[in-house]
């Protein structure tokens, strides 16, 4: 059985700004990350592999330097990395993102049955948690959203259990396979690479699929598929605050000056 | 008295041959540790030798260790007369009276002399491990080898008394050459003289049987016991690391690789060697703050960990099959415990208290390796940290844009090669920490004030690495350095000047390995020099700090022998020698954060920040005077959790930059 695991390079949020004029990121030196939720998605398939011995394969679509996101996931362990780049798939929405995965995932199955497919919840960039529901639905998988648990898997008869993280409450929900499984943090603790993994990883192919190998229409990828764009982004104006007191040399000064200064302002509950 | 020589010659020849077969067995054993060179500088190789094993440096701090001192002299002394005994074993009537007159008399003399202190101290190291058994005598696997330990004394009282035995004989017998050169067996004699009826020559060769039957049987047990390091010691203390700190060889990551040590083969020729040469005296022990704060690590149980370890397996190494035991796991004596690995503040105060020179941290850094590169198993804690350092290169994985938030309203200029003399490295809690950012602001005002060519590296500069070399991830830390090493000489960098000793000592030791010779100085060096040189004018002296201890900081002190500058900085700014903890200097006790300890909860034991500060409190402390900010948040930190409000710490700069403040701010 094959697991898919679709991680995605995101910009690190924490370092990312905006161009105030094009209102577009400024993508210039800034570092990328892989999408922190997908590395637990990957996390449960390598798990998986420990477990059961299904093989492993991590799909990422994005431009050629997201091959080093899909070289780190062969030195975690993955069996075989894809990356989806084409100049056709540039640009995508949602919508046009899960097709692309959707495909390469079909394709994938062709030599090997997929039984999982694992997402993060969504993505730190865009998070909109859209894309793995539209990969379950384009496949026509059961589609399992935000797993906290794996309660149980039998691969001869094809049932998962899992465990759905919701608002104040637990799910727990049995399906068939095949199941696409967006995963949420408190899934599990991801694996440090070791240093061997790493050194053969860096020689490993990571094999490159572009719209050759998938055959979708143009006109369903990238921008020209995408029925939603970006017309604006920005970020939020935030109040500069002020300092009130000196902490160091008055920190009970400093303490009730500030409890006052919430009080007045009608921030404190008492 | 006529021994027989045959017969003593033939028992003379096994024993010999049971000590040269006991000690090829065991040091043979060293040759499967990995390559290690070990005798580059010999002329400090030479004079460390001298201090160490002849002017016994290490074992007289101890204020027990003098009487090791007078057995070291008397073995050294009575060396000679042992050596005339056997002789005359085999030549019977053999004597060194063929010396000169004066100097044969004043051997015997000495011989005499050696041999009375000798027992005198085996009396007293007798009666300390029977009635006053020091704490570190109690630890695991130690009682067992405490037999061991009695019965080499014995063995030594038992000499002392045959050689008394045999001079007093052949003194009262008349038969002995420069009898009035002997007090003490003269005595002896007087003794016999009074209380003996028989015959006196057989007296003189029953005692004769008593030392060669008590020197022989010395030989052969020496190779099989702790003892051994009274071979092993002298040659140790000459092939220590004569870098400071003990370096981390770097490693070769090449494809199929192994990284680490979890065989005892996988450790250098010379770790092996350490663990033959360790008497177990405990020093180490005592002077961990780990295994005083009741944590699983014991620094001595590591050596003899590696040594039992070694000996225990040795039969399936030598012929190339992996050994049975296991180095690293469940609690045994040949096994050291994941939990006591992490344990380690790599403080350094083991390797400094050895008498022997034992390297003990690298040999638990190598296993750290081991297990974060090879097997991916460490403290979950250390998981984003090993991302963070990665990522942004800092270790709470702060965007690395935010480096130069702590400039607020100062101008701080680029370091430009040739216009800058210092480049000050801030370092990360320097520009992320909100309280040592206080600390890196009151620097950068002294250097202005002082008029210092200085400029950072701004947004650009990356994290040194150190916790990640010293935590074992030597992979991810070889590319920060390497990075490191091509910035700073990019930007021509020579001079440089860190208010972190993790930075400090990392810039300065261990990038030498990257080819970086910096002139690396620590603030406090800086510090002391503007002060001395009257480059820094202060307006008035600092004296409103109460009573001020400062603290060592391990990479400051005991890994760079950096004491008195702090201290001299502090004595110019305050107008008086700062206060000094009961446990200072090289004997600093450690804050708890160093070795990536930092980065980890302590979840065993009493918390060594806490006893630090305790320490602190006792001696009514009302500043604590740090210069490394790991020191800074481990005792702020204690304060808090022990609410001693009353007791502030301030950084070393921060007390200096008080001084600027003008004279009539100071009274309001």
């Amino acid at each position: 059985m094959l697991v898919v695991a679709c991680i995605k390079q995101v910009p690190d949020t924490t370092q990312v700004q905006i161009d105030p004029v094009t209102n577009t990121l400024v993508r210039e030196g800034i570092p990328f990350i892989v999408n922190p939720y997908d590395t637990h998605a990957l996390e449960e398939g390598l798990r998986l592999k420990d477990r059961f011995g299904f093989r492993v394969a991590a799909i990422s679509m994005g431009p050629p330097n997201a091959e080093g996101t899909l070289r780190k996931a062969l030195a975690l362990g993955a069996d075989e990395a894809i990356l989806l780049s084409d100049r056709a798939f540039g640009g995508a929405d949602t919508l046009a993102t899960s097709r692309v995965l959707s495909e390469a995932i079909r394709k994938l199955n062709e030599a090997e049955e997929v039984g999982i497919v694992f997402c993060g919840k969504q993505t730190i960039d865009g998070d909109t948690a859209q894309v793995g529901p539209g990969i379950a639905t384009r496949l026509g998988y059961t589609q399992l959203t935000l797993v906290d648990r794996i309660e149980a898997i039998d691969p001869v008869a094809r049932k998962i259990r899992v465990r759905r993280k919701l608002e104040g409450r637990h799910e727990i929900v049995e399906a068939s396979l095949p199941a696409m499984i967006t995963v949420v943090r408190e899934l599990n603790r991801p694996r440090y690479p070791t240093v061997p993994m790493r050194i053969e990883s860096s020689e490993a192919s990571v094999q490159l699929w572009s719209n050759k190998e998938l055959q979708l229409d143009e006109q369903t990828v990238g921008l020209k598929g995408s029925p939603t764009w970006v017309s604006r982004i920005f970020s939020p104006e935030r109040e500069k605050g002020e300092i009130v007191g000196d902490g160091m040399s008055d920190p009970v000064g400093s303490a009730n000056l500030l409890v006052d200064k919430l009080l007045g302002r009608d921030l404190l509950a008492i | 008295m006529s021994p027989n020589p045959m017969l003593f010659g033939a028992l003379l020849l096994v024993s010999l041959l049971l000590f040269s077969v006991g000690c090829y067995r065991r040091l043979s054993l060293v040759t499967l540790g990995q390559p290690d060179q070990r005798l580059d500088n010999p002329a400090l190789r030479l004079g460390r030798m001298l201090v160490h094993v002849f002017g016994q440096k290490q074992v007289i701090r101890k204020r027990f260790g003098w009487n090791h001192a007078v057995i070291f002299w008397s073995f050294i002394i009575l060396m000679l007369a042992n050596l005339e005994f056997m002789a005359s074993g085999i030549i019977p009537g053999f004597t060194l009276s063929f010396l000169p007159a004066a100097l044969h008399h004043a051997l015997l003399f000495a011989f005499d002399l050696a041999s009375l202190l000798a027992l005198a101290a085996v009396l007293v190291a007798f009666s300390r491990r029977l009635f006053f058994p020091h704490s570190s005598m109690s630890s695991n696997y130690v009682k067992a080898r405490s037999v061991e330990g009695f019965l080499i004394l014995s063995l030594i009282a038992l000499l002392m008394v045959a050689y008394f035995g045999l001079h007093g004989a052949t003194i009262a017998a008349g038969t002995e050459q420069g009898a009035a050169a002997m007090p003490v067996s003269g005595l002896v004699a007087a003794l016999i003289s009074a209380s003996w009826s028989g015959s006196l020559a057989s007296l003189a060769l029953f005692f004769w049987w008593l030392h060669a039957a008590a020197l022989l049987a010395f030989l052969c047990l020496l190779p099989a016991s702790k003892h051994m390091h009274i071979l092993t010691g002298i040659p140790n203390i000459f092939l220590a690391s004569a870098e400071k700190p003990n370096h981390q060889p770097r490693e070769e990551f090449v494809k199929g690789g192994r990284y680490g040590a979890s065989t005892v083969q996988q450790f250098s020729w010379k770790d092996l060697l350490d663990g033959f040469s360790c008497t177990e005296c405990g020093r180490c022990q005592d002077a961990c703050p780990a295994a005083a704060t009741g944590k699983a690590l014991n620094p001595r149980q590591v050596i003899h960990a590696i040594k039992t370890n070694l000996l225990s397996n040795a039969p399936s190494l030598q012929i190339g099959e992996p050994g049975v035991m296991p180095l690293i796991g469940q609690e045994g004596e040949g096994t050291t415990t994941e939990e006591s690995i992490w344990a380690c503040t790599t403080c350094g105060s083991c390797m400094s208290v050895c008498p022997v020179l034992i390297e003990h941290m690298p040999k638990i850094v190598k296993m750290r390796r081991y297990l974060v590169q090879m097997k991916s198993s460490f403290p979950e804690e250390l998981f984003p940290l090993f991302e963070n350092m990665e990522g942004r290169s800092n270790p709470w994985g702060i965007a690395p844009t935010e480096r130069t938030k702590w400039h607020g309203p100062m101008e701080v200029k680029a370091f430009e090669a040739g216009k800058t003399e210092y480049l000050f490295y801030v370092g990360c809690a320097g520009a992320f920490d909100s309280r040592q950012k206080q600390a890196t602001v009151a620097f950068a005002t002294i250097l202005d004030a002082a008029g210092v060519s200085w400029g950072t590296l701004g947004k650009d500069e990356k994290c040194c690495g150190d916790s990640l070399r010293r935590l074992g991830n030597e992979f991810v830390f070889e590319r920060m350095a390497d990075e490191n090493a091509r910035l700073l000489k990019e930007r021509g960098v020579t001079k440089v000047v860190t208010q972190c000793p993790h930075c400090f000592s990392t810039l300065k030791n261990d990038y030498r390995q990257y080819g970086m010779e910096l002139e690396v100085i620590h603030h406090s060096e800086l510090l002391a020099r503007l002060l001395e040189q009257g480059r820094l004018k202060l307006n008035r002296e600092v004296g409103d700090l109460g009573k001020l201890l400062f603290h060592d900081s391990c990479y400051l002190g005991r890994h760079n022998d950096v004491y008195s500058a702090p201290r001299k900085a502090l004595e110019l700014a305050t107008g008086k020698a700062p206060g000094e903890f009961s446990r200072s200097g090289r004997e600093s006790f450690c804050c708890g954060a160093g070795g990536g300890r930092m980065w980890q909860e302590e979840h065993q034991g009493e918390r060594i920040n806490l006893n630090r500060v305790k320490e602190a409190l006792e001696q009514k402390a009302d500043t604590i005077c740090v210069s490394c900010p790991y020191c800074m948040t481990m005792i702020e930190d204690g304060l808090k959790d022990l609410q001693a409000g009353g007791t502030r710490v301030r950084e070393l700069a921060e007390v200096v930059a008080e001084g600027l403040r003008k004279v009539s701010s100071a009274v309001c």
